[in-house]
């Protein structure tokens, strides 16, 4: 065979930077043909669960919003919020477990691969999880008539950059430790507060000045404005170029954050 | 003119902290060289091997690798490496065949060649039943032969294989030997750590022995045997006293004497007449045996501790 009989000169030179940040994104998506039904639940039922559950049984005593069926109101946050848990839930054991059980990592630092191919090709990973699971939600919300404006088609998009803006810092923080024990604390601390507190169900005016800081300190709250922006095409309580600034300092902090993490675990 | 080396390395240092885990190596590897680094835990192998991986930064000291600079062109220079690793990171999700072709994307290789490659590699490495079975129900063996494979998928220059047979069976190590001499004869360059001398001996043209981050010989196994042992060694057992007792016993008798917790190493080139010498002394030990020198004998010659724990 061929490979046995190569002289130590190499005929056909392998491309310098070797298959980038698409060759993981491949390895990504191939482990996920495996396992893709466990996502099923907490990517597309548990969304639409919420949305009967809360937004019709819950809303048929709460009546409307800011002058919009209660439905029509928490589609766009609970979209949003979908987006937000899929990127955290992926980013955690995930992103832990390469560094430490499966070593994908290791595996890939031994290849051509940069370290920027790896955290790049795994965003995109999350992003097209995001994405998919944003377009399903929408369609089904749809039948429920819960879209009201033509700027619905952007709101995959500002999932994809909530995404982000949240998966590249968790990514870091997990590219970082040794063992899951934090994970438990970022969900009860982070995640849950988030997901009550930060405009899904209810505007954040409702909340004292503290907990509104908070909210606004999420990249959550931006994502749900921003959604709900496009989808009831109404304006948003902050200027969007500060809601989708916000987003991308947050997604730009946590790559470079997360190309110092997984440096430091990778070399040496 | 002799060929440029695969691997050069000038007062090659790596620390870790405080803590100097290479201190001040020099080697070269030829192409077509099968390549040994012989020593216990905490040598400083690992280290070394991780430096020529271009996956860890030298410290100090000049490293070259295929010509180019390890810390500047790593992406360049590992797109022509092959790596086998202590820890197994075979991808637990995907199958047998997965690994490979998915591993082969990592190196850019289109997928139809990929697919070509993982084929013939897993007849290489008689894995070709196992192909669509998961990685997580292999066995030790089976594991590192497909990590064999997989450090193959890129057609190296020069495979590096860190403790490639630590922690399996006697069949699993023959069969993994018996592959990697073909690769050798293939002309694949083979550099590989190892602290086991049966390993270096079977695999090896050449090796240095390392100790405490410094390599403290050098040459073919048998080159070491000759220079450093004796050609035979008697490992003489007394039922009645320490092995230490007996050194100054049998003092004068063969070149030297080692003193083992269970029995004393005699160095000689002649074991017969040595042990005819010891009976005419007077001793009776409970066991003799008469063997060859290895490169077990030569470590504990060199470095007055055994290899392996």
């Amino acid at each position: 065979m061929s490979t046995l009989t190569s002289t130590p000169t190499v005929v056909a030179a392998p491309r310098p930077g070797g298959g980038g940040p698409l060759a993981v994104l491949g390895r990504h998506l191939t482990v996920y043909k495996r396992v893709w039904q466990g996502s099923v639940f907490s990517s597309f039922i548990l969304p639409i669960m919420f949305v009967l559950s809360i937004g019709i049984g819950v809303g048929g005593y709460v009546g409307t919003v800011d002058g919009w069926s209660y439905l029509s109101y928490i589609v766009p946050g609970v979209l949003a919020s979908g987006a937000f848990q899929t990127a955290i839930g992926e980013s955690t054991f995930p992103v832990l477990g390469d560094f430490k059980w499966s070593r994908a990592y290791h595996a890939m630092r031994a290849t051509p691969l940069r370290i920027i191919d790896m955290i790049v090709g795994w965003q995109l990973y999350i992003q097209i999880r995001v994405f998919v699971a944003a377009v399903i939600f929408l369609a089904i919300s749809a039948l429920f008539g819960a879209v009201h404006s033509p700027w619905v088609v952007v709101t995959p998009l500002i999932c994809a950059l909530l995404a982000l803006s949240t998966a590249a810092p968790i990514s870091a923080f997990s590219a970082g430790l040794e063992n899951d024990s934090y994970f438990s604390l970022l969900f009860r601390f982070v995640v849950i507060p988030s997901t009550l507190f930060a405009g899904v169900f209810f505007p954040v005016d409702q909340l004292p000045l503290f907990g509104r800081l908070l909210a606004y300190a999420s990249p959550l709250w931006h994502g749900v404005v921003l959604c709900r922006s496009a989808m009831l095409g109404v304006a948003t309580p902050w200027p969007i170029w500060v809601h989708v600034g916000y987003l991308l300092t947050f997604a730009a902090l946590g790559l470079w954050w997360a190309n110092a993490a997984y440096s430091k675990r990778l070399k040496d | 003119m002799t060929q440029e080396p695969l691997i050069r390395a000038r007062g090659l240092v790596k620390k870790f902290g405080d803590f100097t885990a290479v201190d001040g190596i020099e080697l070269e590897v030829a192409p077509g060289e099968a390549f040994g680094f012989l020593g216990p835990n905490g040598a400083g192998k690992s280290s070394t091997m991780r430096m020529i991986g271009c996956v860890s930064t030298p410290t100090a000291g000049e490293l070259r690798i295929l010509g180019m600079d390890p810390v500047k062109d790593g992406p360049k220079i590992r797109a022509r490496l092959g790596v086998c690793p202590q820890l197994d990171n075979l991808d637990p999700d995907l199958t047998v065949f997965e690994n490979l072709t998915t591993y082969a994307r990592y190196f850019g290789i289109p997928r139809a060649e990929g697919r070509r490659r993982a084929t013939e590699l897993l007849e290489f490495v008689q894995l070709t039943e196992k192909a669509g079975s998961k990685v997580e129900p292999l066995s030790g063996g089976m594991k590192r032969r497909l990590t064999i494979a997989r450090a193959m998928v890129n057609e190296p220059d020069l495979v590096l294989l860190d403790e490639p047979t630590t922690g399996l069976d006697p069949q699993a190590r023959h069969l993994l030997w018996e592959r990697l001499f073909r690769l050798k004869q293939g002309g694949t360059t083979l550099v590989l750590t190892t602290h086991y001398m049966d390993e270096a001996e079977q695999l090896c043209d050449r090796l240095v022995v390392m100790d405490g981050g410094k390599i403290v010989a050098e040459g073919s196994p048998r080159h070491l045997i000759d220079t450093y042992s004796t050609r035979e060694v008697v490992e003489l057992r007394f039922g009645d006293e320490t092995p230490t007792a007996y050194v100054e016993k049998l003092a004068g008798i063969g070149d030297r004497l080692d003193p083992l917790p269970d029995r004393l190493l005699l160095y000689t080139s002649d074991g017969d007449s040595a042990i005819s010498e010891v009976h005419r002394r007077g001793f009776a030990p409970s066991s003799v045996l008469v063997r060859r020198s290895t490169l077990e004998d030569v470590f504990l010659i060199l470095t007055g501790r055994t290899l392996v724990d």
